[in-house]
């Protein structure tokens, strides 16, 4: 499925990386404790979180995670942004919490474990 | 050359400076460890341990230390990745290594850090894993791992 598909179905706000939203979503990950990400998130999952500071990014890219949707209406710090437009990685934002989000996602056919 | 030679020789080297307390830049140096593994072709399965154990490293310094020097050194069939800082050192190495021992911050914590996880993470993904220090003056990490010939 395409990271487009999810924006599409779960009417999510695109902040930046617009040019990656074709990318292949193969999995999700949902969690704020970053090592916990750094351990358990897969190559291609979108990761679903109530951080928004720049180091995130990094932890996006060292695990090729292909986009971040923040939830309960939160917003990433303009220098999150900064980073993730240089690594052309899609931020995405949502009104949703956690549950009700990873659950449209989930219906859609995502799963945690792949 | 004889055999011992060619498997102690450094195919690669890279050093990157840490500065304690810099979160915004936090991560950069982990990031570009990974893209030049990339580069030189090393196996995916490989930088994605690196990749790990570089990030948790580079965190703790910058979470934990004053300021610090990560190093990659890549030989024909390992990878030696060292990590020496200038900070408060550990008391306690056990406690430290403890799943879910953390003396992280308020403050960290808001951030997602200080889950206890780095440290054990850091151990799971290296083939070997041996951590010194000194309390005042600092710790030093030296983590390795094997490329079982994958990187031929
Ligand atoms: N370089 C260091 N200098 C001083 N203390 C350290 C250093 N690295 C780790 N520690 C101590 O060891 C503890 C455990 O480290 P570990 O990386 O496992 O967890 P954490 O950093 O607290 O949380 P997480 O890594 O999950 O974000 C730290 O909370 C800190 O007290
Ligand atoms: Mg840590």
């Amino acid at each position: 499925m395409k990271l487009d598909d999810i924006v599409k179905s779960c009417n999510l706000h695109v902040v930046c990386g617009e040019e990656s939203l074709e990318n292949e979503v193969n999995g999700g990950y949902a969690s704020d404790l970053l090592s916990d990400v750094m351990a358990h998130s897969k190559k291609g999952d979108i990761w679903v979180t109530l951080q928004v500071h720049p180091n995130i990014i990094a932890v996006a890219k060292l695990k090729e995670i292909v986009g971040i949707i923040m939830i309960n209406g939160r917003k990433p710090e303009q220098e999150t942004i900064n980073k993730a437009r240089s690594e052309r990685l899609p931020i995405m934002t949502t009104d949703l919490p956690a549950f009700e989000l990873v659950g449209k996602i989930y219906s859609m056919g995502i799963r945690g474990k792949h | 050359m004889n055999k011992s030679d060619a498997r102690s020789e450094v195919l690669f080297q890279q050093k990157f400076p840490i500065r304690g307390g810099d979160f915004v830049n936090a991560g950069d140096s982990s990031c570009k460890i990974r893209n030049t593994l990339r580069e030189i072709g090393i196996d995916s399965d490989i930088i994605r341990r690196i990749a790990i154990t570089a990030y948790e490293a580079e965190m703790n310094v910058v979470m934990y230390a004053e300021r610090g020097v990560m190093s990659i050194n890549v030989y024909r069939d390992e990878i030696l990745l060292t990590i020496d800082d200038k900070g408060p050192g550990i008391e306690n190495i056990d406690l430290a290594m403890q799943p879910g021992y953390s003396t992280a911050t308020e403050e960290m914590r808001e951030m997602g850090f200080g889950a206890g996880m780095g440290l054990p993470n850091m151990k799971k993904n290296a083939d070997t894993f041996k951590i010194t220090t000194e309390v005042g003056k600092g710790t030093r990490l030296e983590i390795k791992i094997l490329l079982d010939g994958k990187n031929d």
